[in-house]
């Protein structure tokens, strides 16, 4: 009898600040539970920098910010067949997202030249960085999504309730509880 | 004699002039809303409460209920239709519950549960709209206003105050203070005026009080708002 193969799963977080995946670690124990079933592709738990082309499940922490993010979006979208976005950043832009009402200029002017203290600061223009958006985006604006973890972060009972679904090969579904926006 | 009409296959009594959704929650049946209060002449104008009454949508808080009346309302296709209105309120707004003093409160997150929203789906207005802390007591937040109308009515019916107002049209329609500074503080408006009790989102707060009760505590934490409607509540 062969072993059933593991599904391949990767993560990132664009515009977030990981406290999706710690939440996603807060599973605890039952990541061993999960290993048998799934091995990481790329994520930051495996520092792996780009997706395979046989991905299974990619999930996205974070909204879009700047272009990278949407060209890393796009390479999850391009290599993984599921794709679900978890937490409130990823699903409405999250806190990032607040600065949507203001001119990029205006908030630029302010971080880097007219705050307190920044008499001679200058705008980064490093070829390295990344251009920020005029606005940030929710990732289903970009590319289809399959699946949707709100919260903020999700607990890592709705990420497990989701993956297990999933693993299942049932529609993932949150009842009362688990289903939260904050 | 009272008389009956059936919902999703029950049989519902309701008294003369009772509308649908008065009498499904008098029978304890749960119709999602916005803007409906018990309290309140009923607006009409969230269309949550929508229902098909023989086989035609009609918003079930403004339709009064009549004999034999066959009536739908959990069905796939009408919480669809709701998911849909509820989502175009959250686009429409800025719907930021992670630093909203109501969350866990808030009815309209609450209703959005209820449906299964798991994305807003379509594309974010991300409008820009000031918040008035003018009011010593109060701060008003119009980024989360769903305009269901619920402190324009209590103010004039019920406080005789007459403090805010929808001003505008279609998806300009906007609640407004009325004041000539526009200003909060500029008004009568004070810590018992029922209007200062009735908002469903977040708009209305009361000062120095947010993140009162903690997560795991707050009304909606502790049940969905099918077990604690606002319907079931004051009878």
């Amino acid at each position: 009898m062969t072993a059933k193969k593991k599904l391949k799963v990767a993560t990132t977080s664009l515009a977030g600040c990981f406290g999706c995946h710690m939440s996603f670690l807060d599973i605890d124990e039952r990541l061993f539970t999960l290993l048998e079933h799934i091995e990481f592709d790329r994520s930051p738990l495996t520092d792996i920098k780009t997706c395979s082309p046989d991905c299974d499940i990619g999930i996205i922490e974070g909204g879009l910010c700047n272009a990278e993010n949407v060209h890393v979006l796009r390479e999850f979208r391009k290599n993984c067949k599921i794709l679900i976005a978890m937490g409130a950043c990823a699903i409405n832009g999250g806190l990032p997202a607040q600065r949507n009402h203001l001119p990029l200029t205006t908030i630029l002017e302010e971080v880097y030249h007219t705050s307190p203290g920044l008499k001679n600061g200058m705008i980064p223009n490093d070829p390295e960085l990344p251009l920020p958006l005029n606005q940030v985006h929710p990732i289903h604006e970009v590319v289809k999504i399959d699946y949707f973890m709100p919260g903020c972060p999700p607990s890592a009972d709705a990420i497990w309730k989701v993956l297990t679904d999933l693993l299942a090969g049932k529609e993932p579904e949150l009842g009362h509880g688990l289903m939260h926006y904050d | 004699m009272s008389h009956t009409f059936t919902l999703d296959g029950k049989v519902v009594p309701f008294v003369d002039g009772q509308t649908i959704i008065q009498a499904a929650s008098a029978a304890g049946i749960f119709i999602p809303h916005l803007c409906y209060h018990p309290e309140f002449k009923p607006h009409g104008s969230c269309k949550l409460c929508t229902v098909k009454v023989n086989g035609r949508h009609t918003a079930s808080c403004t339709m009064r209920a009549a004999p034999g009346m066959v009536v739908e309302s959990e069905t796939e296709e009408i919480n669809a239709e709701r998911r849909a209105l509820t989502q175009m309120l959250f686009v429409e707004g800025n719907h930021f519950c992670p630093s909203c003093e109501k969350s866990g409160n808030c009815q309209l997150q609450a209703t959005a549960y209820h449906l299964g929203m798991m994305s807003a789906h379509y594309d974010h207005f991300f409008p820009n709209r000031a918040v008035d802390a003018s009011h010593p007591d109060f701060l008003l937040d119009f980024n989360r206003c769903i305009l269901c109308s619920l402190c324009v009515r209590a103010s004039r019916d019920v406080d005789g105050k007459n403090v805010f107002a929808l001003s505008g049209r279609g998806i300009k329609t906007h609640l407004i203070v009325n004041a000539k500074s526009g200003q909060l503080a500029d008004t009568d408006f004070t810590l018992d005026d029922k209007a200062a009790q009735v908002c469903p989102v977040g708009v209305i707060l009361k000062k120095r009080q947010g993140f009162a009760v903690p997560i795991g505590e707050r009304k909606y934490d502790k049940a969905p708002i099918s077990e604690t409607a606002e319907t079931t509540e004051g009878r």
